[in-house]
């Protein structure tokens, strides 16, 4: 065992740093790191495209010093020898991919092995000489992951937090740059902390320093702090932040302009459907893959209805909406029907298959006089108060907050309703739950009932705000944007649907060369989440119990701190290197 | 009598009827008018039932990787369509190659299976990454986890092909050996078809008498019955559900060889649509059975091919074609509302839940 103890940790280590490697390399090979290069977090001194490739060199140094330590309790040296191997095995795999690259043409069959690409990975230097820095920045990366192992276990989560607020304030340089830059009395500061594009360096250090310091503040004092508060100060400071919140809401779309508006809008019509799909899915545990059906009976309604190019009914949008919803509504009960004995994984694939069936009946020639085939339905009804009608983002996004306020609303008071409780009882064991006298049957009923209606109206607003529907808007693709919003967030939980659209819909509107990764992203943090955090980033308390049984013992698990084992900067909205591989 | 049977009927039960018993009558006036229309001759209908043989082939061998993994994980693997894009996605650029260096020309069967022996390495290797990445953390993980898993998966794989090599389509080569057709009498049968007919059947007996015959596929049998008790024969669990994905993962990337014979043009998203239906098929046939999986895949094909011409047509619906995928769904929730367990399944219907 003395003999054989080194070298099978020394073999622990090349892979793990092996691992990073390929991953970087897949990243790389994507076009992730070459598109995101553009970005600066830190002006002249470090882009997006380089923290997608050095992070998971860190990730692996971090990694490898975990494993290590098990071994070799607490010893630095050991530990930071183990990062930096793992760094080093790691950059030496993009310098091979260097190599290779340099010596045949890669781009007849990766598509994104541009000269770009090997200009980040050398950082700018010329061939032979630049081959060799990737593995000499492994090695500082996989250095700095083992020495963040060996950071005192209060200070780790502060770094953490404060890299990830530098790499989030720098990514959404622009949208702050408009917002708080419009502000006379900032405008210096704002100005000192950007620079052209990105932070500035020094801002960038003010800025960690300030994160990291806060959150290192809140970390040690804000729990004794609530406790002593009284309870009327507790409602003061609950109704304060809400009419706070009140406010920026109804002001927003006039501070960010035409373009962010735009973003907000879709936002706010993710979070609608978010909303409906939370309570199908996250309340009544029903895996609905066709979710997107609904919104399209939303729409398609709104356009049959008030479209004159169609001509059959032209009601205005305010008449045409009660019936639109009771389509929708309709449409969720019988779509329902059959489903209900189903459970799992066949009601997966049978909602999938009516959100595809809806989706070729509309496009179908059968359905042309009607629904307008490929072609779609134009000039459809925007909503109207009196003489004013709503056609720009801005203006209809005040219809969008109203009907989230409307549906969060619903969501909020059925959460902890009768029906709500009987919704998690089927979650739960639907054996039980009936045995208990939940009836089965108007149940998930109802949950496909409510689904649908608010995926409805999130339908009717969006007919309305392109003023047309084509098929094409309706894939498969928006379910499992819906689904993966819900699931990020964390499912059942109201807050948490915020929370995904605006992580999940919002920042790739903000960042235009995030969206073609868009879905590759979403997909890793599907899995990501699943095998590390499965009850999302902002859980409801009695999903996280459920799925986290070993840690009932634990007292109030929903306070603590989490604890050093998983590391937590492996998720992080931005990043798009997931862990995978 | 009368009143045992009113309290067992619900009104759920009584208008799931309905729309099963609507949908059998377009069908029924459906193909009874297409008749009635004398626009298609029997060699008509025969070029479709040929061309849904060739597609049931396909889904067949697709069909197998999601009974195979179903019945030993008991989970939908739905990133399988994936599995299925990846070969023939990557093996294009090798079929490509060989012919602009002319191999191709020279020697058509070799060609042909160096594209096919790349593909189902790649398919197999992804296959196999996927289990041991995504799948094998979350065995004992609640229900919903390893399904919402196995949909980032599937995504990730997509949007990963679609990185690597482009989101164009790309178009295989035209083999020269494979085209037209040969003349039997009045009846015109493309060699394609032949070609994909074939070697789909060679394969599925090949699947077939490993899965029955051989000691590994013994060992899935068992593993597919009781895995614990399996366990305790001394049967490596691990290694099993390895062997199964890439037995899965290589019959899908020779199905994606065979699907660009008749398809030959692919693209990152061509998994999607193939990979429903052979799940389709899989049900339709009893998932976890495999003789059951191939035969519902022959029959989707064929009600794929020759339904929309059947039903549609004469109900005057214009062109049916466009209907053949809503037909495909709508057999796969018919059979899951009416007979769970598929043609051929029995065993799964207690297991089931």
């Amino acid at each position: 065992m003395m003999v054989e103890n080194p070298l099978s940790h020394w073999k622990q280590t090349l892979t793990t740093g092996l691992i990073g490697g390929a991953i970087v390399v897949l990243v790389s090979l994507v076009g992730m790191v070459a598109a995101f290069n553009q970005r600066d977090i830190i002006y002249t001194a470090i882009t997006m495209g380089q923290v997608l490739f050095l992070a998971p060199l860190v990730l692996v140094g971090y990694v490898a010093a975990y494993r290590v330590a098990d071994r070799h309790a607490q010893a630095p040296v050991p530990i930071l020898l183990a990062g930096g191997g793992a760094g080093l095995a790691g950059g030496s795999v993009i310098a091979a991919l260097i190599v290779i690259g340099q010596a045949i043409d890669l781009r007849a069959v990766f598509v994104n092995a541009s000269p770009t690409l090997y200009q980040v990975l050398m950082f700018g230097r010329e061939y032979p000489l630049g081959a060799g820095l990737p593995v000499l920045a492994g090695l500082v990366a996989g250095g700095l992951g083992a020495g963040a192992f060996l950071l005192p276990p209060r200070l780790r989560p502060a770094i953490i937090q404060a890299i990830i607020w530098v790499v989030l304030i720098g990514l959404l340089r622009d949208l702050l740059m408009t917002v708080i830059g419009l502000w006379g009395p900032v405008k210096p500061a704002v100005q000192w902390l950007f620079a052209q594009s990105g932070l500035s360096p020094i801002g960038a250090v003010a800025l960690f320093a300030v994160t990291g310091g806060l959150s290192l503040w809140r970390s040690t004092r804000s729990v004794q702090a609530r406790i002593t508060r009284s309870p009327a100060q507790q409602r003061l400071i609950r109704w304060g932040t809400l009419a706070v919140v009140g406010v920026i809401l109804l002001a927003l779309p006039w501070v960010l302009g035409i373009f962010f508006s735009e973003v907000l809008d879709n936002v706010g019509l993710y979070i609608l459907m978010g909303l409906g799909l939370n309570i199908v899915v996250g309340f009544a545990g029903l895996l609905d893959l066709g979710y997107v059906a609904f919104y399209a009976i939303g729409a398609y309604s709104m356009g049959v209805l008030t479209s004159p190019e169609l001509g059959f009914f032209n009601l205005t949008y305010w008449q045409a909406l009660p019936i639109a919803l009771a389509v929708a509504v309709l449409a969720g009960v019988l779509l329902g029907l059959p489903v209900l004995k189903m459970r799992g994984d066949y009601l997966a694939i049978v909602t999938l298959g009516f959100g595809e069936i809806i989706r070729i009946l509309v496009l179908s020639d059968w359905l042309r006089p009607y629904l307008g085939g490929s072609h779609g339905i134009q000039l459809i009804a925007r909503p109207r108060f009196g003489p004013l009608e709503l056609v720009t983002q801005q203006q209809l996004y005040y219809v969008i907050l109203a009907g989230c306020f409307i549906a969060g609303l619903i969501a909020w008071r059925l959460k902890d309703s009768r029906l709500g409780r009987a919704w998690m009882a089927i979650r739960e064991d639907e054996d039980v739950a009936q045995a208990l006298g939940v009836n089965p049957v108007t149940t998930k009923l109802l949950a496909f009932a409510m689904g649908a209606l608010f995926s409805g109206l999130s339908g009717t607003i969006f007919a309305a705000k392109l003023g047309s529907t084509i098929p094409g808007d309706f894939g498969f693709l928006v379910s499992i944007n819906v689904l993966s919003l819900i699931i990020i967030g964390g499912m059942g939980s109201i807050p948490g649907v915020v929370v995904g659209a605006l992580a999940l819909v919002g920042l790739p509107g903000l960042l235009r060369e995030f969206a073609e990764f868009r879905l590759l992203v979403y997909g890793a943090v599907l899995v990501v989440m699943m095998l590390m955090r499965p009850e999302g980033l902002w859980p409801e308390a009695r999903r996280q119990l459920e799925l986290h049984e070993e840690a009932e013992e634990v007292p109030a698990a929903g306070e603590a701190v989490p604890a050093p084992p998983t590391p937590a900067p492996a998720f992080s909205p931005t990043m798009g290197d997931g862990g995978e591989s | 009598m009368l009143q045992a049977w009113r309290q067992r009927l619900t009104l759920t039960d009584v208008l799931i009827w309905a729309i099963g018993l609507s949908i059998g009558v377009v069908v029924v006036v459906g193909s009874a008018a297409t008749f009635g229309l004398g626009k298609y001759t029997w060699l008509n209908w025969l070029d479709l039932a040929i061309k849904g043989l060739a597609l049931g082939g396909v889904y067949a061998l697709i069909a197998l990787g999601y009974t195979l993994v179903y019945g030993i994980l008991r989970m939908i693997n739905f990133a399988h369509s994936e599995v299925f894009m990846s070969g023939p996605f990557t093996a294009v650029f090798l079929a490509n190659a060989l012919d602009r260096s002319g191999f191709l020309d020279q020697q058509p069967v070799l060609s042909l299976l160096m594209v096919a022996a790349l593909s189902m390495a790649v398919s197999t290797t992804v296959a196999v990454l996927l289990e041991r990445i995504a799948y094998r953390p979350l065995r004992t993980a609640p229900r919903l986890v390893p399904l919402i898993t196995a949909i980032g998966a599937s995504f990730f794989l997509q949007y990963t092909f679609r990185g690597l090599y482009g989101s164009g389509f790309k178009a295989y080569p035209s083999i020269p050996l494979l085209e037209g057709g040969w003349t039997l009498g009045e009846v015109r049968i493309f060699k394609t078809h032949v070609v994909v007919i074939v070697s789909a059947i060679l394969l599925m007996l090949a699947l077939y008498t490993i899965v029955q015959r051989t000691k590994m596929g013994k060992a899935m049998r068992a593993v597919s019955e009781d895995k614990e008790a399996a366990a305790l024969m001394g049967i490596d669990v691990d290694r099993v559900i390895v062997f199964t994905f890439a037995l899965g993962g290589a019959s899908a990337g020779l199905a994606g060889v065979l699907y660009v014979l008749l398809f030959p043009v692919v693209n990152f998203f061509m998994g999607f649509i193939p990979g429903l239906k052979a799940f389709t098929a899989a049900v339709l046939g009893g998932i976890g059975n495999v003789p059951g999986a191939m035969l519902g895949a022959m029959v989707l094909g064929l009600v794929e091919s020759i339904g929309p011409n059947l039903f549609l047509d004469g109900l005057g619906i214009p062109n049916p074609n466009q209907l053949k995928d809503m037909i495909a769904f709508i057999v796969l929730v018919f059979i899951l509302i009416f007979r769970p367990t598929g043609i051929l399944g029995e065993r799964l219907a207690a297991a089931k839940a």
